[in-house]
């Protein structure tokens, strides 16, 4: 004889997207720009956002939540790159940031005196495109020293994300990384990724990656950041 | 990797529901999981067994539903599965849609163990 069978619906994770969704309503309040940044390990998340503090602080208010599976050394290097606000969060062995951890790490700030929130993923391209974390955007890095064809490996996250890094291009030629192939392979699974490539060793590209965070804060803050000095 | 931590949030709410409909065990858990979902089915299924271990749903096992990614194209409103992970409509080749199905990461039913009839004497009559 078999089981009685029952019906019931239930979304995995819901009580994780509940608690994303107040941390995007808090932050929607407030006009604060958060965005989500996954890569796989070494991809260059945390050179990034040492570039973008070092030639935007002048200009946008940046908190920057720094996860990390062990150790305090991201958060450490964003401080020293003068990140003001800078939260750590040691995930102790997990390998993503949930909504709970990152709602937890923010309840001290001062949302009204923030243009922009920098959650920085454990590095990871599995694990963290399952937790929503009240983000306006996943931006996704890639560097030219990984494979070209990670967009195909990794969907779910390059099909979440509305942005793409590719890092390292000072590198190119030394691999078999093809620029081309990678863009192909990215707009195959999500044709409306906005694509940057740059380098934080040589600075190249970081320019037009600086204009459009400005840009994008702006549109959020609903003012026009882009003539204020610094 | 993260598998092992949605294994315990699916046996934590069922094992609620169990207290809630006063069963004392589950045969089977019915899930929908997306190809896009970022969830491993297999790996699921492996962190789920060994983490029942001990519990309630020990003799439990996931039914796991693997669901392929469709998409509904907002130009020429066309509905197609997205084969190999290409998300352009195929006939009229816009990339411009709404994934309809392939995100899920939901229970969807629960199958009672029989011995829940015997151990309570009652007979649901099915």
């Amino acid at each position: 004889m078999a089981g009685e069978k029952i019906p019931f619906e239930k979304k995995v994770l819901s009580e994780n997207d509940r608690l994303a969704s107040d941390i995007r309503a808090r932050l929607d309040d407030h006009g604060v720009m958060a965005l989500n940044l996954v890569s796989s390990p070494g991809s260059g998340k945390t050179s990034l956002l040492e570039k973008t503090l070092g030639a935007l602080s002048g200009r946008l208010k940046m908190a920057l939540v720094a996860g990390d599976v062990q150790t305090r050394n991201d958060a450490e290097r964003l401080e020293k790159a003068g990140g003001k606000i800078v939260r750590p969060i040691i995930t102790g062995g997990a390998c993503h940031l949930d909504a709970r951890m990152v709602g937890a790490a923010i309840a001290d700030i001062d949302l009204r005196n923030l243009d922009v929130l920098f959650v920085e993923n454990v590095g990871n391209l599995v694990c963290p495109s399952s937790y929503d974390l009240g983000e306006d955007m996943k931006i996704v890095l890639i560097s030219t020293t990984e494979g070209d064809d990670k967009p195909l490996k990794y969907p779910s996250m390059f099909r979440r994300s509305s942005v793409m890094i590719i890092n390292k291009i000072d590198l190119l030629g030394h691999s078999d990384f093809s620029l081309e192939h990678v863009r192909a392979n990215a707009l195959k699974i999500n044709p409306a990724l906005e694509i940057f490539e740059l380098s934080c060793r040589t600075g190249i590209g970081l320019e037009t990656w600086f204009d459009w965070l400005i840009r994008a804060v702006a549109r959020k803050k609903g003012k026009d950041l882009t003539k204020a000095s610094s | 990797m993260h598998e092992l931590r949605i294994a315990t949030e699916i046996i934590e709410t069922v094992q609620a529901e169990m207290n809630r409909r006063r069963l004392e065990r589950i045969g089977e858990i019915g899930m929908a999981i997306g190809a896009l979902s970022g969830v491993d089915p297999e790996a699921l299924s492996f962190a789920f067994e060994a983490s029942v271990t001990g519990t309630s749903l020990e003799n439990s096992r996931l039914n796991i539903d693997f669901i392929p990614v469709e998409g509904h194209c907002l130009e020429c409103h066309n509905e197609f599965s997205v084969n190999e992970l290409c998300f352009v409509c195929p006939k009229c080749g816009s990339g411009n849609l709404d994934i309809i199905r392939g995100q899920e990461l939901n229970i969807i039913w629960l199958k009672t163990d029989d011995r829940n009839d015997s151990a309570k004497g009652d007979n649901h009559g099915r």
